[in-house]
């Protein structure tokens, strides 16, 4: 068989759209869920919201640990952290948690920065006025804040997707593995990693337009209007 | 009773004392004005007096009731009472003027939203800003941003105003405006401490004057006696100071 029969072989374009699906779940779910433990962990880093001294120093020292771990190693510390506990789970779930615990670091950081970038006056106005904590936060400063939270962390994620090739050493069936077998079929690997590149490409784009969307779309209404 | 007395309270920033052993009495409908040298603890007395910084020691009694600043439910209490309005007038930037006069009515006091809409515009109208009910503050002027925070502190019906230098981040042209509106209140018969360094407002609206100095009240008296015949040497000096200019 030619290299473009091979390519164009239902069982081959399977396998990448399959591939990219991992990719594309794994991002998305990982992502997910780590920025809103992030989101948590900076709020536990903020006295005026969880005034508990031990709560800030765990997200603190998580953070700045999680931050500075490379992603391979972080992955795999959690392969064998689930091995180690007995825990017999997906490379998928490894891979998900790996990209979670990483993006938490990260977002907690950002969203700390979103917070702290909104005067102490606005708190105290509303804490003069009887809001709670809570209220004051999703009332008053995170429509303040998410203009300044959320383009570092989306361009972090589009990082992290990048990123998510590294989960192919442990043998989870993602883009890049999948470029490997095509290479292994006897697809050249520019045709093998060109393709890739177009996808990883159409993921991050499809990323960075639900960013743009999101900052019109949480923005305060005047800026929403502008 | 008085509306408020203030007995023996002392606050620190940490380790520096800010205040120490404040006296004060305040009368309703009466309005005290509080002047003294920046750093003197002026505004810090206003943020006690709300809960924004706890005091050390002393009391504080509303309406005969002394005022734990310990408990969340009494410090909601306190602050039910009381309403500010602060320096930086500290609008929520991302609310239109009308919204931050709502905010706190419609949703820690869980009045009527029409109600409370009608009464906001009613406010607006009344410190001038009839037609300016849909802008943002980032788009009016420091003396219409500080003329709508006190359209929002008065919406919270508070028994007293609290001013904390409400005229001293704006331009002089504006200053004006932000007096006459509380002018009005005071003819209204607001009970208000005014923490201010405009003189001839003092003197011209307030019963008593309060003059303090490194966070200590160091007299307290009539205009007439602060301005024109200050009993201690400090107050002399400060008057003497501010009045030449």
């Amino acid at each position: 068989m030619s290299e473009l029969e091979l390519f164009l072989h239902p069982g081959n374009l399977r396998l990448i759209w399959t591939s990219f699906l991992m990719t594309a779940s794994l991002s998305v779910l990982g992502c997910g869920i780590g920025f809103l433990a992030g989101f948590f962990l900076a709020l536990m880093r903020n006295p005026r919201i969880v005034p508990f001294a031990p709560a800030r120093w765990f997200a603190i020292v998580y953070t700045e640990t999680f931050r500075r771990i490379p992603f391979l190693v972080k992955l795999m510390v959690v392969l064998f952290a689930f091995q180690f506990a007995g825990l017999n789970v997906s490379l998928f779930t490894i891979a998900v948690t790996t990209v979670a615990l990483t993006a938490a670091a990260f977002a907690s950081e950002n969203v700390r920065a979103g917070l702290e970038s909104i005067h102490a006056n606005q708190w105290d106005a509303a804490e003069a006025m009887n809001m709670g904590g809570f209220t004051a936060l999703w009332r008053v400063i995170l429509p303040q804040a998410w203009p300044v939270m959320i383009p570092p962390s989306m361009t972090y994620s589009v990082g992290l997707v990048k990123s998510t090739s590294i989960a192919s050493q442990i043998g989870l069936f993602e883009l890049t593995y999948a470029a490997r077998i095509m290479t292994n079929k006897g697809i050249s690997a520019g045709l093998a990693f060109g393709t890739i590149l177009i996808l990883y490409f159409v993921l991050c784009y499809a990323l960075n337009r639900f960013a743009a969307w999101l900052e019109v779309r949480l923005a305060t209404t005047r800026h929403r209007r502008a | 009773m008085p509306q408020l007395v203030i007995e023996g309270l002392s606050a620190r920033y940490g380790t520096t004392p800010v205040l120490t052993d404040v006296n004060l009495s305040v009368e309703r409908g009466e309005i005290v004005a509080i002047i003294g040298p920046s750093g003197s603890g002026k505004s810090t007395l206003l943020r006690v007096l709300v809960g924004l910084l706890k005091p050390q020691s002393g009391s504080v009694t509303v309406a005969g009731q002394q005022v734990n600043y310990d408990s969340a439910a009494a410090l909601k209490q306190v602050r039910d009472r009381f309403a500010v309005v602060f320096q930086q007038f500290n609008l929520f930037q991302n609310m239109t003027a009308l919204r931050n006069v709502t905010i706190a009515p419609t949703i820690v006091k869980k009045r009527s939203n029409s109600e409370v809409q009608a009464e906001a515009k009613r406010l607006l109208q009344k410190v001038g800003l009839g037609d300016k009910f849909n802008s943002y503050p980032d788009e009016l002027s420091g003396g219409q941003q500080q003329r709508v925070a006190i359209a929002r502190a008065l919406a919270l019906r508070p028994e007293v105003l609290l001013l904390d230098e409400v005229t001293s981040a704006l331009d002089p042209e504006l200053v004006g405006e932000v007096l006459d509106t509380i002018r009005t209140l005071a003819e209204e018969g607001m009970t208000m401490i005014l923490v201010s360094h405009e003189m001839a407002f003092v003197r011209e609206v307030a019963g008593k004057v309060v003059f303090m100095a490194d966070g200590k009240v160091v007299e307290v008296g009539p205009p007439q006696q602060i301005f024109d015949n200050p009993q201690a040497q400090r107050t002399r000096d400060f008057v003497r100071r501010i009045l030449r200019h």
